[in-house]
């Protein structure tokens, strides 16, 4: 590894308002060379400005950019070393494929561009299409092209704007493992806008969530994902079961905790919330993580595991697995996937049944918060 | 230099305001000399404030009688190319039928020829027809220069139409002429509008045209071309700048009642 | 619509793509059609086609015209009258390449640069329509007024020494000279060059500037590169536009200028309604309606806009 840091980006304090309106609160983030980093949030959450605010496309109110060790924050786009990949590609529709790939090359007074062209073409698999025009390429193509036309002149860093959402699912999977494996390949920053949780977590080393303006949460995906921090990044990376329940005990290692009469433990690590003694705690459990047992088989069930009782609200069988809705005392829709690896013909509808899972996959947030944030169905503010 | 610098990103704007003036500087003459007392016939010179013409607009001979011949025509005009302009956007748009492009050849062509080479054939035909010539065909000749611009104006509004809400409208019940006046007509609207709005204009203003076809019938137009010749009253700057003014005013009206109901649907 | 509308749809061959889709009715679209294409072809084509028969006749008013076949009225005509022609080519010339220079800037103002000042600007551009164009071409001989201003401006900043050279002006004066005729040709057809100019600016996808930002494009490249190609369909609409009238144009000339810049279309006007030689005339704008749509067939081929999206 080099330690070459001159494709680091390194917002301080950045931030942007429109009059009133604040779309970015002042934050600060380090993207390191070399790793592919994710900005997942809702529309309208700040991510694109933040974006734009590195392009130079965008002037931010407050804060600097740097790349490396150089201060960007007042350069116009077409002085710095970075290139978009644009929503919708932007290609221009009065140049062939090739004209468009050689575009930055030829503002930048390179003569012999045909070479270069042809290669990168034909790393994005388009050496066929060069005199093609824009518009009669497909989706995919098109945005091949867009990563290509930015690719060719070596950015320090690579901004990807929403890149594969005008594309449909299949497609859509395809390149995203197309971009890693060329990032791989390349070795160059990008920096990557999107609203789809499994885009970010497919493709990124890192993310960042944000929400309102703010990152919530910038981690690994499976850190994100195994040990949210509020009730936004639960819901919105995922599903999430979120329960509400009192502080009983807690010594160093556990905190143990009431729900509607059933007992819960949940590490201290995992938490973080302060919750002392009879405090409020959201407690949050991933669906999946959560076994279930008919009440019948209630004996059965190891020692030492979390435990709440209920009915059976709804089920759906969606092939690899069964998604269950059940109606407990401590919850009113609790969600729980089983694996169809042995089905048991008594969980239908109606059937009292004990869900369980290991106090280990616990996690515990503020109380304060709204419990549906990110869910999609909160009520707007 | 932060003034070249300055110049320099707000040379665009500077350019287009400097256009807008040239535009707009002859209605500010025209609106200054609707005071004007003029020496002699012409209206040229600013000579003394005045509001004479504007206490008595028709106080010259002929000139509101002209006015009111070319209103007369540019309301049939408009009325006439509108109805057979509409007619033709939807049959070029919703149907296929032969001699589809020699049709849209014939709308285009008068859009692409000079003045003065329709005038001069119109004038051939209605002579070697021996027409009287005077209010009818000056009528006939500003509905077939509207026309064209009918067309153009409402079959864009057409095309760029659903037709998967015509069928909709059919799913739901609604009969060939039911679906054209509840969906179709209302949808066309502000088409339809835009075409009635220019042919008014054009033909209101028409002057080369009119000229050739008119025979001893006066237009407005023609009435402001004699003047020029004979000696022009401060009347015409009357005319001319509430005109203006009634335009701009209308546009302002419909833009409010436009924002209020948007301000209220949000 | 018509009761024909339950006749079984005939058979449609496949058609590639964006057809208007047929609709029950064979019958319908020319009733739909049949009252304004006969407007046209009997007020437009048919006089078209009774000019071309009166050009080639001969006689006289009092005893009558017989079609002979006289194409040396043609040659006549042309002979005697090929400096208006030219003249007529030069001023629309002059006038097109004018409106272009001042109208771009406003178009590009209108649809990138003026927020919530476009709707006004726009109606700006639209208003003065409604005021007779004849009563604002007048307004220009008291703008142009020989001890007026902008005269005044031009002597001293000796800019009537330059035009005055050019042949454009003569003496102090601007009025009556080609100068004065060029201005009025570009201040009515203006309009005709802002809108189809503004349109296509407008259409135009704002992230198409970003995108040659970021690949390097300084803002004048861009413009160069991307803006003014794109925006080829509104500046070949946008010159026909203002060409074509502007060539066949007489009344800036008769207003604003002098028997020494009288152009075709003055000349095709007296012909017919004053020395009443119908035959000549006839030839005269059949000479300008040919040449117009030459130059305009050779301009639309070399600009390409085929090619453009």
């Amino acid at each position: 590894m080099t330690t070459d840091n001159s494709g680091d980006v390194r917002l301080s304090g950045i931030g942007k308002t429109y009059g009133a309106f604040t779309a970015v609160h002042p934050l600060d983030l380090t993207v390191p060379q070399g790793s592919f980093f994710a900005l997942l949030g809702a529309s309208g959450c700040g991510k694109t400005t933040t974006l734009r605010m590195i392009a130079g496309l965008e002037e931010p109110t407050s804060g600097t950019v740097h790349l490396g060790d150089q201060d960007v924050t007042h350069l116009p786009p077409y002085k710095r070393p970075v290139n978009t990949v644009f929503q919708s590609y932007a290609l221009f529709p009065h140049l062939d494929i090739f004209e468009n790939v050689a575009f930055g090359l030829r503002r930048r007074g390179i003569k012999s561009v045909k070479k270069q062209v042809e290669d990168m073409l034909d790393l994005v698999q388009l050496g066929e299409q060069a005199r093609k025009k824009p518009h009669q390429l497909s989706g995919g193509q098109q945005q091949r092209v867009a990563v290509a036309r930015a690719l060719i002149n070596h950015p320090k860093v690579l901004l990807l704007d929403e890149p594969l959402g005008a594309l449909d699912l299949k497609l859509r999977r395809q390149m995203q493992l197309e971009l890693k494996r060329i990032q791989t390949e390349v070795g160059i920053t990008f920096i990557h806008v999107t609203h789809d949780q499994e885009e970010a977590m497919t493709m990124a080393d890192t993310v960042a969530v944000m929400n309102g303006g703010r990152v919530e949460q910038l981690g690994a995906p499976t850190d994100l994902y195994e040990n949210p921090r509020t009730t936004f990044v639960a819901n919105f990376l995922g599903t999430s079961n979120l329960i509400e329940a009192e502080v009983d005990t807690r010594s160093d290692e556990d905190i143990v905790l009431k729900a509607a009469g059933d007992k819960l433990v949940l590490p201290a690590a995992r938490c973080s919330a302060p919750a002392p003694a009879g405090g409020k705690v959201l407690v949050g459990i991933r669906p999946e993580k959560i076994a279930l047992a008919h009440a019948d088989d209630a004996g059965s069930i190891p020692e030492g595991r979390n435990r709440l009782t209920g009915k059976i609200a709804d089920a759906s069988f969606i092939g690899v697995s069964t998604q269950y809705v059940i109606d407990s005392p401590a919850c009113a829709e609790l969600s729980v996937y089983v694996q169809n690896v042995e089905r048991d013909a008594r969980l239908v509808p109606g059937a009292d049944v004990v869900l369980h899972w290991s106090p280990a996959h616990t996690f515990g947030l503020d109380a304060a918060q709204a419990i549906d944030a990110g869910t999609g169905e909160e009520v707007a503010a | 230099m932060p003034v070249v610098n300055w110049l320099k990103r707000h040379l665009v704007v500077i350019a287009g305001l400097f256009t807008l003036a040239y535009l707009l500087l002859p209605n500010v003459i025209v609106t200054v000399f609707s005071f004007n007392k003029p020496k002699g016939r012409f209206n040229y010179q600013w000579q003394q404030f005045s509001l004479d013409a504007w206490k008595q607009p028709c106080g010259v001979a002929d000139m509101c009688n002209s006015l009111s011949i070319s209103l007369q025509i540019a309301v049939w005009a408009t009325l006439g190319a509108t109805v057979l302009g509409t007619m033709i956007s939807f049959a070029l748009v919703r149907y296929r039928f032969r001699a589809r492009g020699a049709i849209n050849s014939l709308i285009f062509l008068p859009m692409a020829m000079p003045e003065v080479v329709m005038a001069a054939s119109l004038l051939t035909l209605f002579l070697n027809m021996g027409a009287q010539l005077g209010f009818w065909t000056i009528l006939i000749a500003h509905i077939m220069f509207c026309l064209s611009f009918v067309v153009t104006a409402v079959k864009a509004r057409v095309m760029s139409m659903d037709p998967r809400l015509e069928e909709a409208a059919r799913d739901l019940y609604a009969g060939p002429v039911q679906t054209f006046l509840r969906v179709t007509l209302p949808i066309a609207a502000p088409g339809i509008a835009a075409g009635a709005l220019l042919s008014f204009a054009l033909s209101f203003d028409d002057f080369i045209i009119t000229n050739f076809n008119a025979g001893s019938t006066v237009t407005f137009p023609m009435f402001v071309w004699g003047s020029a010749q004979r000696g022009t009253p401060v009347q015409i700057n009357v005319i001319g700048t509430a005109m203006f003014l009634l335009a701009v005013l209308l546009v302002l009206v419909s833009m409010l009642i436009n924002n209020r109901r948007n301000s209220q649907k949000a | 619509m018509s009761t024909l509308t339950e006749a079984p749809p005939p058979l449609a061959p496949a058609e590639p793509t964006a057809k208007p889709p047929r609709k029950r009715g064979r019958f319908t679209p020319y009733w739909l059609l049949l009252p304004g294409i006969l407007w046209l072809v009997v007020f437009f084509a048919l006089p078209l086609v009774y000019q071309a028969s009166t050009s080639v006749q001969t006689g006289s008013l009092e005893e009558g015209y017989k079609v002979t076949w006289h194409f040396a009225t043609y040659w006549n005509a042309f002979s005697e009258y090929w400096p208006q022609f030219l003249r007529s080519i030069f001023y629309a010339a002059g006038a097109t390449v004018l409106c272009l220079l001042l109208g771009y800037p406003l178009a590009y103002l209108i649809a990138f640069r003026a927020g919530r000042w476009r709707n006004l600007i726009m109606i700006l551009v639209i208003a003065p329509f409604f005021t007779s164009f004849l009563i604002r071409t007048l307004a220009w001989k008291t703008i142009l007024a020989d001890n007026g201003p902008v005269v005044h401006a031009l002597n001293s900043l000796h800019i009537l020494d330059l035009t005055n050279f050019l042949g454009w002006t003569a003496g102090d004066r601007v009025l009556a000279t080609p100068l004065a005729v060029v201005c009025g040709l570009t201040y009515n057809f203006l309009p005709f060059m802002i809108l189809p100019l503004y349109t296509s600016l407008e259409r135009i996808d704002g992230r198409l500037h970003e995108a040659a930002g970021d690949l390097y494009a300084k803002p004048s490249t861009t413009f160069r590169k991307v803006t003014f190609p794109l925006s080829m369909p509104g500046v070949v609409s946008g010159t026909l536009l203002t060409f074509i009238p502007a060539a066949g144009d007489y009344v800036n000339s008769e207003l604003l200028g002098s028997t020494d810049t009288r152009m075709i279309g003055n000349v095709i006007q007296t012909q017919f309604l004053r020395i009443l030689d119908y035959p000549t005339a006839a030839a005269l704008s059949f000479i300008l309606m040919a040449a117009i749509l030459v130059m305009v067939t050779i301009y639309i081929r070399r600009s390409g806009t085929e090619d453009l999206v």
